[in-house]
């Protein structure tokens, strides 16, 4: 194929949204509609790897579409941070529908046509919020990905999924129109402009407080990066079907929220900015609390996928503080752990959703002696927890080592504390899952008789994500490349 | 020929509408309003087409020179109007002949038609006119025709609601000649234009204040603002589907171009705006309206009344626009015209779909229609998506001119407040959605097949507009700019 680059731009957002339309024309031949689902990922990672070579070769990318309202169009550029989540939300589709395939079968799922189409629209709005241009362009994907994902978390249709569903949106829909809407427009009065700017796109002269407000209506209404309080939809779309907890509320939707916080940081306000404004303090705080907080509840949840996704607000909350914190090493650190957590937290999902598929188990308490039943599943288990705990030989590690650096380069001690006390809290959480799976003493025979490993797709998809979590301890470079670069983007100065 | 474009557009469908006596089949009725409805559109646009390229049409009814003859005036405000009063009603008339065939006993269909015809005249020769009185004149015959197609609703309840409208619009049409005739007592002319030039030398007199006061409070009352709406939920609910569909999309709509052409190019902006404390009282109301008349949306259990209530808040936002007396603001104002037009007749012909389907419109009847009329439901949830205002949709479009406008005023409350209004939309459209999506069908209903093709085919029409104006808002934001800013530019 002779595709030039901006066409491979385009392609990638538009590949899973016509991707949509061939999984529902090919619905009542399941093998054949995966097929189209799987063609399509193998395609889409393809291009974002080109793309990722183009960007190496220092090549830049960019595509306009069309203008919706005068001077607020449509447009993609690729830059690095948003190829390092491209790169990984491309990869861990590929991933995750080879793990859907096995999931969704072997539990009799209905409307499955129904959730590989939102699927693909959900992928094709992640790739439009990675490559977005301007804000603008960025918040017209992020309310499509919450649209398009609000079916996938009703998928059992029943009572539950219905108030979850509500709660999912309500809050996701709430904090956008109310807070994200009016600190884009306010932005737009205020600089005049909505494009992603190295350095930022306020003037020096820019009247600090309302900066500082501005601020605080970007954090508070960027939902997805669940911040607490506005963190309680991410337990509630845990009603979904496994593989869309582990993708989309491990991976695209999270990381969504996370990559505009910081997006908006770096290239809205820029670091410079961010470090004198005085609400910037306030929000670290909040950052904090959001950490050791969530790790808290986390460890009072007795279902295995709420106490997931409590690990995931506390997750989430490193990489805003990391974007906050307006030093480079935050900020390399913050990239860096958008991929580092995707890939433990999808593995830990995939383990959850594969012991509910085979030993039909979604409680800790339940899961003991489960080690000698799933052994792989549960090993996959231990690493991944290593991961998120951030210890050698695990890919967190650099995440880690990088956001404390950070903490350390602009003097935040308490935060510095924060974060190495959630540390202790996460292995408080994680790790006496698999310890009781394996130890010997704890083994309930009878109950446990007659459970298997989970079916092959889905135990091959945990085996890649966790060989990734080792690969990316030993060969973190391309990541920290990616993160690095970030700063080192030409003219990356205020006020230049 | 194309001289005559602005008379024509009032008199084709005048003149056609009891033409309609004298065809005797339905078919044939509806085919022919069809026709002159579609005429109709026809001229606007290219009213529309000449106005934006060579400015201001002024033509002389009979020959007649203002201030003597009356005189019509198309500028690039009426021009959008007369389009989307034409436009929306040739599209809702597409569903017309299947749905009244249930909702409407057959030897009235030609009546029906007869009155349709004569409420879009009157709808159009009030925007197209520029004459005071004839404004009075055109509201009578559009209102006098909307009363009677409200009352044939199946609904016994029409007939209560009908006269409730009656009684309300009377009393504002009344209001209105009542102001009108104190200014002509003033200065002697009718003609608008005329007026805008010799109401400064009267503009200190208590009978101006009076006439200014009368005019408004009239308009308000047509056009259903909080809380002079009360007439028209039931209006709405208990008139045929068509009939709803196409006056949620166009008869308020007229009123708001009334007040906007009585306060701009009649009274003038010093004068509407200096002499009344017409800002703060609409902003209040407007905003006030927005939130009392959503969370009454959230209560109804008739999903007509829902959306009524809706178009009662949407009002409001309209309003709010307009007391901004901003050249966005207004811009804003205009282009939630045109949105909610597109939105609310979306919507009103799919409710008009499930009534011809299940014969209720109450919210329990909903359940399972998700699955079993896929087509009609889909369009109910993106024209709610864009009553919510998502981006990409028409909805968007109208809230960023909104919120941009109270934010150059530095109104910063407003903005914040327009946008928790916004969140009670969510409300009361998803319990349409979780009604229809998350429970079985009701035992006994299994039969219900999806809308027929005459109504998804309008439907579609009108949802695939909502998207497309969303995304391509070339059209809509470049006249509703080009209108706002004359009226800016003209007025004193």
């Amino acid at each position: 194929m002779n595709l030039s680059l901006e066409s491979m731009l385009q392609l990638s957002i538009i590949l899973p949204l016509l991707a949509t339309v061939g999984i529902v024309a090919t619905g009542h031949k399941p093998n054949l509609r995966e097929g189209v689902t799987i063609t399509t990922s193998v395609v889409l990672l393809y291009f974002v790897m080109n793309l990722y070579q183009g960007i190496k070769r220092g090549e830049s990318i960019s595509v306009q579409w069309w203008e919706i309202l005068p001077g607020l169009q449509i447009s993609f550029s690729v830059e690095p941070l948003g190829m390092l989540f491209a790169l990984i939300a491309s990869f861990l589709w590929l991933v995750t529908t080879v793990y859907a395939i096995g999931y969704m079968r072997s539990h009799n799922e209905q409307n499955q046509t129904r959730f590989y189409s939102c699927f693909a629209l959900a992928i094709g709005s992640v790739m439009g919020i990675a490559f977005a241009e301007n804000l603008f362009a960025l918040f017209i994907f992020y309310e499509v990905l919450t649209l398009s994902t609000y079916p996938l978390v009703t998928h059992a249709g029943t009572e539950e999924a219905k108030k979850g569903g509500r709660v999912y949106l309500g809050i996701l829909l709430s904090t956008s129109i109310v807070f994200f809407l009016l600190a884009i427009v306010s932005t737009w009065f205020v600089a005049g402009t909505l494009d992603f700017k190295a350095g930022g796109v306020f003037d020096s002269d820019v009247n600090i407080a309302i900066a500082a407000v501005i601020l605080v209506l970007f954090i508070f209404g960027i939902g997805k990066a669940a911040i607490m309080p506005f963190h309680r939809w991410l337990p509630a779309a845990m009603v979904a079907p496994t593989p869309v907890s582990a993708l989309l509320h491990a991976v695209a939707v999270v990381k969504a929220g996370v990559f505009t916080v910081l997006k908006v940081c770096v290239f809205i306000f820029g670091i410079d900015l961010l470090s004198v404004l005085p609400s910037t303090q306030f929000l670290l705080y909040m950052a904090g609390a959001s950490v050791l907080l969530a790790s808290l509840v986390a460890m009072r949840q007795d279902n295995l996928k709420a106490r997931l996704a409590y690990s995931t607000v506390s997750q989430l909350g490193y990489v805003t503080v990391g974007a906050l914190l307006a030093t480079s090493s935050g900020v390399i650190g913050s990239a860096m752990h958008i991929g580092m957590h995707a890939f433990g937290k999808i593995t830990l999902f995939f383990c959850a959703g594969a012991i509910l598929v085979a030993a039909h188990k979604s409680k800790i308490s339940e899961m003991r002696g489960l080690g000698r039943q799933m052994p792989i599943t549960m090993a996959a288990f231990f690493i991944a927890s290593l991961s998120i705990i951030g210890v050698p030989p695990t890919g967190g590690t650099w995440s880690k080592w990088f956001l404390l650096m950070g903490t350390m380069e602009a003097q935040q001690w308490i935060l510095m504390a924060v974060l190495m006390i959630s540390s202790l809290l996460n292995i408080a959480y994680l790790l006496p899952i698999p310890f009781r799976a394996f130890s010997p003493g704890c083994e309930m025979p009878s109950a446990n008789f007659g459970i298997k490993e989970a079916p092959l797709p889905s135990l091959i998809a945990l085996c890649i994500t966790t060989l990734g979590c080792v690969i990316l301890f030993v060969y973190p470079q391309p990541l920290y490349e990616l993160a690095k670069a970030i700063l080192v983007t030409p003219g990356f100065t205020h006020g230049k | 020929m194309l001289a005559h474009l602005p008379v024509l557009q009032v008199i084709v469908p005048l003149m056609a509408s009891p033409l309609c006596l004298l065809l005797t089949r339905p078919r044939l009725v509806w085919l022919f309003t069809l026709i002159v409805s579609g005429l109709a559109f026809l001229i606007s646009s290219l009213l529309l087409q000449q106005v934006m390229a060579s400015g201001t049409i002024i033509y002389a009814l009979g020959g007649w020179d203002a201030p003597w003859g009356i005189e019509y005036r198309i500028d690039q405000l009426n021009a959008f109007l007369l389009l989307i009063i034409s436009a929306l009603s040739t599209v809702v008339l597409l569903a017309a002949h299947t749905s009244i065939r249930q909702e409407i006993p057959a030897d009235r269909h030609t009546l029906f038609y007869i009155l349709y015809l004569l409420s879009l005249a009157g709808m159009l020769g009030i925007v197209a006119t520029g004459d005071a009185f004839n404004v009075f004149v055109f509201l009578e015959i559009s209102s006098l025709s909307a009363y009677a197609l409200i009352a044939l609703g199946k609904d016994r309840r029409a007939l209560w609601a009908s006269y409730q409208y009656l009684i309300m619009g009377t009393i504002g049409a009344t209001f209105i000649l009542i102001g009108i005739g104190l200014m002509y007592q003033m200065t002697g002319t009718l003609n608008m234009d005329d007026l805008s030039r010799r109401l400064p030398e009267v503009a200190h007199t208590r009978t101006i204040f009076t006439a200014f006061a009368f005019i408004i409070v009239g308009v308000c009352l047509k056009l259903a603002l909080f809380p002079l709406h009360l007439w028209l939920p039931n209006a709405y609910a208990y008139a045929p589907s068509i009939v709803t569909a196409f006056f949620a999309a166009t008869a308020t709509k007229v009123a708001i171009y009334l007040l906007i052409r009585f306060t701009f190019s009649v009274f003038g902006l010093s004068f509407s705006f200096t002499a009344v404390p017409l800002q703060i009282l609409f902003v209040v109301l407007g905003v006030a309206g927005i939130f009392v008349a959503s969370t009454a949306a959230i209560y109804q259990n008739n999903v007509k009344h829902l959306f009524a209530y809706s178009s009662i808040a949407q009002i409001g936002y309209m309003m709010v626009g307009f007391s901004i007396s901003t050249a966005t603001g207004l811009m804003a104002t205009l282009l939630h015209v045109f949105n909610h037009a597109l939105m609310k007749s979306a919507l009103f012909l799919a409710l008009g779909a499930v009534m011809y389907r299940i014969g209720s419109v109450q919210i329990n009847q909903f359940q399972g229609l998700g699955h079993q009329m896929p087509y009609t439901m889909a369009a109910i949830v993106v024209g709610g998506l864009s009553l919510i205002g998502v981006p990409l949709t028409v909805g968007f479009v109208s809230k960023w001119y909104l919120i941009l406008a109270a934010i150059e005023k530095g109104w910063w409350p407003v903005a914040v407040l327009i946008l928790l209004g916004s969140l009670l939309a969510i409300v009361y459209v998803w319990r349409i959605v979780e009604a229809a999506y998350f429970k079985p069908p009701i035992a006994g209903r299994d039969a219900i097949k999806e809308a027929p093709l005459s109504f998804l085919m309008p439907i579609w029409i009108l949802v695939i507009a909502n998207i497309y104006f969303g995304i391509d808002t070339r059209l809509s934001v470049g006249v509703a700019q080009a209108a706002s800013q004359s009226l800016f530019g003209v007025s004193p």
